[in-house]
């Protein structure tokens, strides 16, 4: 399958490791990845701030950017709910038609990588080795609006020497909620504050979620509070292999 | 009173005749400062925060068991969203209807534009008893309104039966919950209030050996408001639902109280948003499974009061009912908000939300409190009036999911956060640059692949710690309680132009 | 006091708005309250708001109803299911709400009409335990249930009726029981001073346990029910419908705009941390007695 990847931003600015490792996992499961580089922002930061006109040109832009790919596939929950529920309805508020239809159209070959690994793909063994002790925060667009469901823990679960705990509260926001963070900083850290302590419950190593967004605001938590969990990207662990393995 | 003076609150009545659209409610839909000060005095207070969290804890458990236990809530819930769609499309039709069927039945109907055109036909009514007091069941439209404040200017009391209402009002507090209103207080605060406050406020005082037990506290609301019932000639209540084809009125309640007001006194004065009818008696056999299991997590309410009209031998004498605007049309007027208005005010939003569990209602300045206060009241009074409100949200969607009428309060939120930077953005000149900058430089690959570099100069930031500690602005809010780690030396997008040695596309 | 910024709302506060004359104050003009003509231009204002705001003519989806409609059950009593398994349901919910619970099987005596001894056992044993001596009486409340009370000092007219019948009442049972009716209304004050009040009802609903009043023969006006501290009811299996939605079939129609109380256990409140107390302004004691038939019998009409 001919299938593009949806780099998104951040990873493309801060996470690079992230964008590879998904390119990884495809690859390995037999798929050539292209990754169109007309790609910059899906705009969901915008939208989401309320600046539609501004949102309106990265919206399309990254419609036009993946036009013509069998499937598009992010490893964030929240830029693919972006395109998914989002994009068409700002085009038509806006009265342009042709770019709500092909919005539409994007919509429907755009997943998320963990429900596009299950639910497309029909794969939960990806062939990984992560001899680490891991908890999983099933991030709010991923669970609520994309509902990927068992998804990213069906795949973690496959993963050789893996020890996964449950995380306490699990389904329970983080409080990055992209602006909102910033916002709102101090609910945001309350809400932080909460989601570190069930973290550190576990005694897990490694902190990981489908999203780059949310574990760099839990990353951040945790690097302030030298706790010495490490925030790692679905996508990195699915990634990796007994030879990387130290 | 003796000497009756012109009612102040209907002299300072605001009308908009003439004007071309439906304009603002007003009334306490506002809060003094911005959300997020407000919130972060909240959040200082520690109590709050663990009295908060417990009796959310509590009835989410009880609601997620409730709801499970019936094997056809979705169909319900997409029933009770469809029917109140129909209502909000033709409202003026099932308005007409319900003040034919309640005048036949006899009532009286009363219209009020906004909330001092309500409080002064109330002030109105009361008087015209001659009563100098009056009992109230717990309603969020008289909240709305600000009623107890214009009657006390009319020299009215009007006296809360609802025990959580109760405990607010002796405590000269403000409510933060719809259906709790006095879900920030623990049962030694309470227990306090009761003690320092039942005997000034004219009724039974408590027992100065009451405890807190939660059957004690009970007790001793029972025995400061019996008296009361059993005097009080006039009583005000609002309304859970209107039923437009028989104009039926239902009050959904716990304690009794709402009988008490409903059923003894000679008078009884509704007053109901515009929005809280239902077509038929039969639609209530959706709205009657989906009300109580939302929002107290009980099979059913332990009292349900109908009344239509006048029962003679049985009830009030004289029955009229307000139906208030305040921002309700302005709120219609609006496509993508106005799904608002399906709201049963059964708070199991408030009860869900990560954010309301942190903050507490009174952060939110409106007496519609949580998400659906966040939709609901910067509709009805204009954005621009309450611009942070929308964005007091994480868009973590378990509003919608908790919803019993599917209101879509995350895609509301984000339609309003548009209308708040449409309408006034420039409050923020800043953010308004940053904003406009970025999609600029986000719009051309090339331009981005400049600012990506630009950005590695960050590395600089955090270089001898290898992670960035203090950002400057408009990113230091970032960095007050969060580390970032160093921007990478390679973007993606650089790594992979390397592979693939010219790009790809 | 509250804090709120009240924009033009509340007297002494300069409205923040014009105040129109035209629309002036709604305030009362004479002892029957507000004039008309206020409220008349704001009903036409209202009404011409909600039509502009329409102007998009939205047409929302039809309503589906394809939840469990009446007839069909509920999930915890699915239609055809056993007898008495409603009985079981509607006990259950019942308990759960910290509701005082008899049941009662009685035996067909081939004459409908008559009401079963077992149910005036029933009540002449709850009145007992609870040490009822002045109960409340609505009107048309079937003689036959009172008839195990061992004495009886009613003054109004028709107590007779409930006199002795021979049946020798539970033990304890020695002090007579005043009935109060309510032929000339009882005052609230009367009222406060019963120790309690007995009822039948029109129907109830296993699935939440409630129990609803219409005001009907047997149930009295509304205050009779709601301010004597106990409130003992008799419920007949055949009354007993599954759902909500049975109910408000049941009720349609003429039923509907009666003054209707739906009862779901003693009161209570949820008001003190969410936690669920029994015991506020409405009877702190509600007490049922579920009549069922014997098998093989038809419950009695």
């Amino acid at each position: 399958m001919r299938v593009a990847l949806l780099v998104t931003c951040l990873v493309d600015g801060m996470f690079p490791d992230v964008g590879q490792a998904t390119v990884a996992v495809l690859e390995r499961l037999g798929h050539q990845v292209e990754v169109p580089l007309a790609q910059t922002c899906c705009g969901q930061m915008h939208i989401n701030t309320g600046y539609r006109r501004d949102a309106l040109r990265l919206v399309r832009r990254t419609v036009a950017a993946f036009e013509g790919y069998e499937a598009v596939v992010a490893p964030s929950g929240s830029c693919v709910g972006s395109v998914r529920h989002q994009y068409a309805g700002l085009a038509a508020a806006r009265g342009d038609t042709g770019l709500a239809a092909a919005a539409t159209d994007l919509a429907a070959r755009t997943f998320e990588l963990s429900e596009f690994l299950v639910n497309v793909l029909g794969v939960t063994d990806v062939g990984a080795h992560y001899p680490h002790r891991v908890t999983y925060h099933p991030t709010c667009h991923s669970l609520r609006m994309l509902g990927v469901g068992e998804a990213p823990l069906r795949l973690l679960r496959a993963v050789r020497g893996i020890q996964l705990e449950e995380l306490p509260a699990a389904e329970s926001c983080c409080g990055f909620g992209g602006t909102f963070a910033l916002k709102n900083p101090d609910t945001s850290t309350a809400m932080l504050t909460d989601k570190i302590r069930g973290i550190l419950d576990t005694r897990a190593e490694i902190i990981t979620a489908g999203d780059s967004s949310c574990l760099m605001h839990i990353g951040g938590g945790l690097s302030r509070l030298r706790a010495g969990v490490r925030p790692v990207h679905l996508a990195e662990i699915l990634a990796s292999e007994p030879a990387k393995v130290a | 009173m003796k000497t009756p003076t012109p009612t102040p609150a209907s002299a300072s009545a605001l009308t908009f005749l003439g004007m071309p659209t439906a304009p603002r409610g007003v009334g306490a839909l506002r809060g003094d400062e911005p959300f997020p000060q407000a919130a972060r005095r909240a959040l200082a207070d520690t109590q709050l925060r663990r009295n908060i969290a417990n009796a959310t804890g509590t009835i989410r458990r009880k609601r997620a068991a409730v709801v499970g236990e019936l094997d056809d809530w979705a169909e319900l819930r997409a029933a009770g969203a469809a029917v109140k769609d129909d209502v909000l499309a033709h409202l003026d039709q099932y308005l007409c209807q319900l003040e034919e069927q309640v005048t036949a039945r006899g009532g009286t109907v009363h219209w009020a534009r906004d909330a001092n055109e309500a409080n002064a036909i109330v002030t109105g009514l009361v008087r015209a008893t001659g009563a100098q007091e009056v009992v109230k069941v717990k309603s969020m439209a008289t909240q709305e309104i600000g009623l107890n404040e214009a009657l006390a200017e009319a020299g009215i009391s009007a006296w809360e039966t609802d025990l959580a209402e109760l405990i607010v009002q002796l405590g000269e507090d403000r409510p933060s919950h719809i259906l709790v209103p006095a879900i920030h207080r623990n049962r030694a605060e309470i227990r306090e209030i009761f003690l320092r406050r039942m005997g000034a406020a004219g009724g039974v005082p408590a027992s100065p050996d009451l405890t807190d037990s939660p059957a004690a506290l009970a007790e001793a609301a029972r025995g400061h408001l019996r008296e009361r019932f059993l005097r009080t000639r006039v009583a005000i209540s609002g309304a859970n639902f209107a039923v437009a084809e028989t104009g039926t009125l239902a009050v959904v309640e716990s304690e009794g109280n709402g009988r008490m007001c409903l059923t003894l006194p000679e008078t009884l004065i509704t007053v109901m948003g515009l929005e809280k009818i239902v077509p038929t008696w039969r639609d209530l056999e959706i709205f009657l499974q989906l009300l109580p299991r939302s929002s107290t997590g009980e099979r059913m309410n332990p009292y349900t009061s109908f009344w239509t009209g006048i029962t003679p031998g049985d009830g009030p004498r004289e029955f009229h009912l307000v139906l208030l605007d305040n921002g309700r049309t302005a709120t219609l007027a609006d496509p993508a908000g106005r799904a608002a208005l399906r709201c049963i005010r059964c708070s199991a939003c408030l009860n869900v939300c990560p954010v309301y569990e942190r903050t507490g209602g009174h952060a939110y300045g409106s007496i519609y409190p949580g998400p659906i206060g966040a939709v609901l009241s910067p509709q009805l009074t204009g954005v621009a009036d309450n611009p942070s409100l929308p964005y007091a949200s994480t868009l973590c969607g378990a509003c919608l999911e908790a919803c019993p009428v599917a209101i879509d309060i995350p895609s509301m939120l984000v339609h309003l956060r548009g209308r708040t930077v449409e309408q006034a953005g420039h409050e923020h000149p800043f953010e308004r640059g940053v904003m406009k900058t970025a999609a600029w430089m986000m719009a051309s690959p090339r331009r981005w692949s400049a600012a990506l570099r630009m950005a590695r100069l960050g590395r600089f930031l955090g270089r001898r710690r290898g992670r960035i500690t203090l950002l400057p602005p408009p990113l230091a809010a970032w960095t007050t309680s969060r580390d970032l780690p160093l921007p990478p030396a390679e973007t993606f997008r650089e790594r992979w132009a390397r592979r693939t040695e010219g790009g790809d596309r | 006091m509250r804090t709120w910024r009240r924009r033009g709302a509340g007297a002494g506060a300069p409205s923040a708005g014009p105040a129109a004359p035209s629309a002036g104050p709604t305030g009362p003009t004479g002892p029957t309250g507000p004039s008309a003509g206020p409220t008349i231009a704001a009903r036409a204002e209202v009404l011409a708001r909600v039509r502009t705001a329409l102007g998009d003519r939205p047409e929302p989806a039809p309503v589906s109803r394809d939840y469990r409609l009446a007839g069909q059950g509920s999930a915890s009593l699915p239609a055809g299911s056993a007898r008495g398994a409603a009985v079981q349901v509607l006990v259950d919910r019942l308990l759960d709400y910290h509701a005082l619970v008899r049941q009662v099987s009685v035996g067909g005596s081939g004459s409908g009409s008559a009401e079963p001894p077992g149910v005036a056992g029933a009540v002449a044993a709850a009145l007992a335990d609870r040490g009822v001596r002045r109960l409340v009486r609505p009107a048309g409340l079937p003689a036959p249930w009172l008839a195990g009370l061992a004495e009886l000092a009613g003054q109004a007219g028709p107590a007779g009726q409930a006199g002795p019948a021979g049946q020798a009442g539970p033990a304890g049972q020695s002090e007579g029981v005043e009935l109060l009716d309510d032929d000339a209304p009882l005052s609230v004050r009367d009222l406060d001073a019963a120790d309690g009040v007995i009822t039948g009802c029109v129907l109830a609903i296993a699935e939440t346990g409630t129990i609803v009043l219409d005001g009907g023969p047997g149930q009295g006006r509304r205050a009779l029910t709601l301010i004597p501290d106990y409130h003992l009811v008799v419920v007949r299996e055949d009354q007993i419908v599954a759902s909500v939605a049975d109910a408000i079939a049941h009720l349609d129609g003429a039923g509907a705009t009666r003054p209707l109380t739906w009862i779901s256990g003693p009161s209570a409140t949820s008001d003190i941390e969410l936690n669920r107390v029994e015991g506020v302004h409405g009877p702190r004691t509600l007490e049922v007695i579920v009549v069922s038939a014997a098998v093989g019998q038809e419950p009695a009409a």
